[in-house]
């Protein structure tokens, strides 16, 4: 029998990898560290420091050499018994709701019709897409340019219709609608492109088994199209009311920070800006933010729980 | 109930690289409450004639009538026919019971007989313990019933059903079988079915059309299909395993002669029709259970050495090696055991050949039984 454990071993020699030190775990912790770090002095530091801050007074231009002074819910108490702030969230509200609805109903509309094949749709939807890839701030720009006394539109507006000017950017009751307006311009294409998206994905043969059973357009629009693609209308929705609710950079071009006449322009974005920025009350600003975020995070969870809801079909 | 029937069906699809030729001058006649199965490979064109009934395709040329009417032209809700698509096209965000009602919803049908009719096809199929349930969380086997129960609810006059058994598992697929035969048998509604897989074909259909690149090869009843098969393709098409096929020489002694390598076969009476195609090449074929498998020492047309076995429990399939082209299969009765590389000797039955043209695939007996 052969004793297996005395036969003659070939010995391989032990390779030292160049760089053997340079583990998964050592490229995992490399390659996070700086996202790591830069999220926590950027992100959330900032975000506890002002969660401290809105519970204190203090100005960040005034009493910098001062601690802040701790007042508990003062801020906060003191923000939601005033009326001006509830003001500024209906206004935002006000025009939320509005572009936001337009939004989709236009974007969706517009997706209707762009799904299916024709020639230069390619290039139709590129030119579509073009207002919601513009820098908001030259948007407002151009528009604010336009919606002037002696702009563009009020020319046609006169000169076409021959109505009296529109004062788009002075009129009390009209100012918010200016910015709704701007607004459904840059993001109804957004909408529409997720409506596409929506679309294209409800598969061929649910129409055509409606088209066996001789169900109207109508009847597999409300039946099939639009149950198949509320999901994602709903996930649309969610992004455009918290990126409407936090509106600043149009408002801010086309009013200043005042909101325009009467401040019937002045969005909750707005309005914390000058609590914070422009009067530097930095606690009561900081608790302002805070309220903000929680209506929208509310908002968000209303429409999560409609959007699991649709979903699951319960 | 109605007939269907195709007169020169011709559909061409354009694409960037010309047109193709998808069905070719079809024509096929469905009996009243017949159950045809259109069977082929993958791109053979059957579900392209299937969805032209439908009314999902249109025929480029031809006509196509359910009963009386010819429909070339009808809207596919004007044709009175249900379509059971392969991936059942149920809507998911509907609930079992909405989807069986919803082709009598798009017509409008008040609600006390959509509820009665519902629950009429639920307790058939029965699937009444699901009918609150979204179908996306169903098996697939009662998926499938579901999409049975939206096409039987409007009772129309032709089922289409478009391999409606493909995404089921082994078992339940041949449990699925018997059960649409039975339903189908008990309706009495004509229904064409498509499908690839030729044990369907087989156990369901009172008929079989077997295409192939668009082309109605041959129309029978399964067992015409499978034992008087018209051309090369059908031949080998149908038949688990295939069909045994060599090149072979006619010649003409005392007898009509076939030679296949190192075989010799004196062909039956029949076969003498041929004379045309004497010292031809033709294809030969010859199914694995017309080939009988023995002991080297008993008498034999040919002797050949087992180079595979596959025992499969009710039977068991040699390949032998026969010194021709190709192994012939041979099925045999699993209680006749050879080892490979055993010598052993194969009988073939005259009758049971199968002889075609090579150059154009066509049965040669067919032809001669139609000369005789």
């Amino acid at each position: 029998m052969t004793n297996l454990s005395s036969a003659p071993r070939t010995q391989t020699p032990r390779m030292r990898p160049r760089f053997g030190w340079f583990s998964d775990r050592w490229i995992a912790v490399s390659f996070l560290t700086p996202t790591m770090l830069l999220l926590l002095f950027m992100t959330v530091f900032p975000l506890i420091w002002s969660l401290y801050l809105s519970f204190t007074e203090w100005s960040v231009a005034r009493n910098t050499r001062e601690a802040p002074v701790w007042v508990g819910t003062q801020n906060y108490v003191d923000l939601l018994t005033n009326e001006r702030t509830w003001e500024r969230f209906v206004v935002t509200g006000q025009f939320v709701v509005p572009a936001v609805v337009i939004e989709l109903v236009l974007g969706f509309a517009v997706a209707m019709l762009l799904n299916r094949k024709f020639a230069g749709r390619g290039a139709l939807m590129t030119g579509l897409l073009i207002p919601m890839m513009l820098s908001p701030v030259v948007v407002a720009l151009f528009w604010r340019f336009m919606m002037q006394g002696d702009g563009v539109l009020n020319y046609y507006i006169e000169a076409v219709l021959g109505v009296p000017p529109v004062q788009w950017l002075t009129g009390r009751s009209v100012a918010l609608w200016s910015l709704v307006l701007v607004d459904v311009w840059m993001w109804t294409p957004f909408m529409m492109l997720i409506s596409l998206a929506g679309l294209s994905a409800v598969p061929k043969y649910l129409y055509e088994a409606a088209a066996v059973y001789r169900a109207s357009a109508w009847f597999r629009f409300r039946h099939i199209t639009l149950p198949m693609v509320t999901p994602l209308l709903l996930i649309a929705i969610i992004f455009r009311m918290m990126d409407a609710y936090k509106l600043f950079d149009q408002a801010f071009v086309l009013f200043g920070l005042g909101g325009g006449p009467g401040r019937s322009a002045q969005t909750a974005a707005l309005y914390i800006y000058q609590v914070a920025f422009d009067q530097f009350n930095t606690g009561e600003g900081s608790a302002l933010g805070y309220i903000m975020l929680v209506v929208i995070i509310a908002l968000a969870n209303i429409f999560i729980r409609v959007l699991n809801q649709a979903k699951t079909g319960q | 109930m109605a007939e269907v029937r195709f007169l020169n069906v011709v559909k061409r699809f354009s694409t960037k690289s010309g047109d193709v030729l998808a069905v070719d001058q079809v024509n096929l006649e469905v009996a009243d409450g017949e159950f045809l199965v259109l069977l082929g490979p993958s791109g053979c064109g059957k579900t392209t004639t299937l969805r032209m009934v439908a009314g999902l395709e249109t025929a480029t040329s031809g006509d196509i009538f359910i009963g009386s009417r010819r429909v070339n032209d009808l809207a596919p809700g004007e044709r009175d026919i249900a379509f059971v698509f392969q991936f059942y096209a149920l809507y998911p965000h509907l609930s079992v019971r909405d989807n069986i009602a919803f082709p009598l919803r798009a017509q409008r049908i008040s609600r006390e007989e959509v509820d009665k009719r519902v629950q009429d096809v639920a307790q058939r199929l029965k699937i009444e313990h699901i009918l609150k349930r979204r179908p996306n969380r169903l098996p697939s086997g009662e998926q499938q019933r579901v999409a049975l129960g939206r096409a039987m609810v409007r009772q129309p006059q032709v089922f289409l059903m478009d391999e409606p058994l493909t995404n089921l598992d082994a078992s339940l697929r041949a449990d699925m079988r018997v059960e649409l035969k039975h339903l189908q048998h008990e309706l009495g509604t004509t229904m064409l079915y498509v499908t690839h897989d030729q044990t369907e074909a087989m156990s369901m259909s009172h008929r079989i059309a077997v295409m192939n690149l668009g082309v109605l090869q041959q129309v029978g009843t399964p067992l015409e299909i499978y034992n008087h098969p018209q051309t090369l393709f059908v031949a080998l098409f149908i038949g688990s395993p295939p069909m045994n096929m060599m090149t072979c020489t006619l010649s003409e002694g005392r007898h009509l002669q076939a030679k296949v390598g190192n075989l010799r076969l004196t062909l039956s009476s029949t076969h003498r029709l041929l004379s045309q195609e004497r010292e031809q090449n033709v294809a030969f074929g010859v199914r694995s259970e017309d080939v009988h498998i023995q002991s080297a020492d008993r008498a034999s047309d040919v002797m050949g050495t087992v180079l595979v076995r596959e025992p499969l429990g009710d039977e068991t399939i040699y390949q032998v090696d026969v010194g021709g082209e190709s192994a012939l299969l041979v099925k045999a009765l699993p209680r006749e055991v050879f080892q490979p590389g055993e010598r052993v000797g194969l009988t073939i039955d005259p009758e049971r050949i199968h002889l075609f043209e090579a150059a154009t695939g066509k049965s040669l007996l067919a032809a001669a039984e139609k000369a005789g």
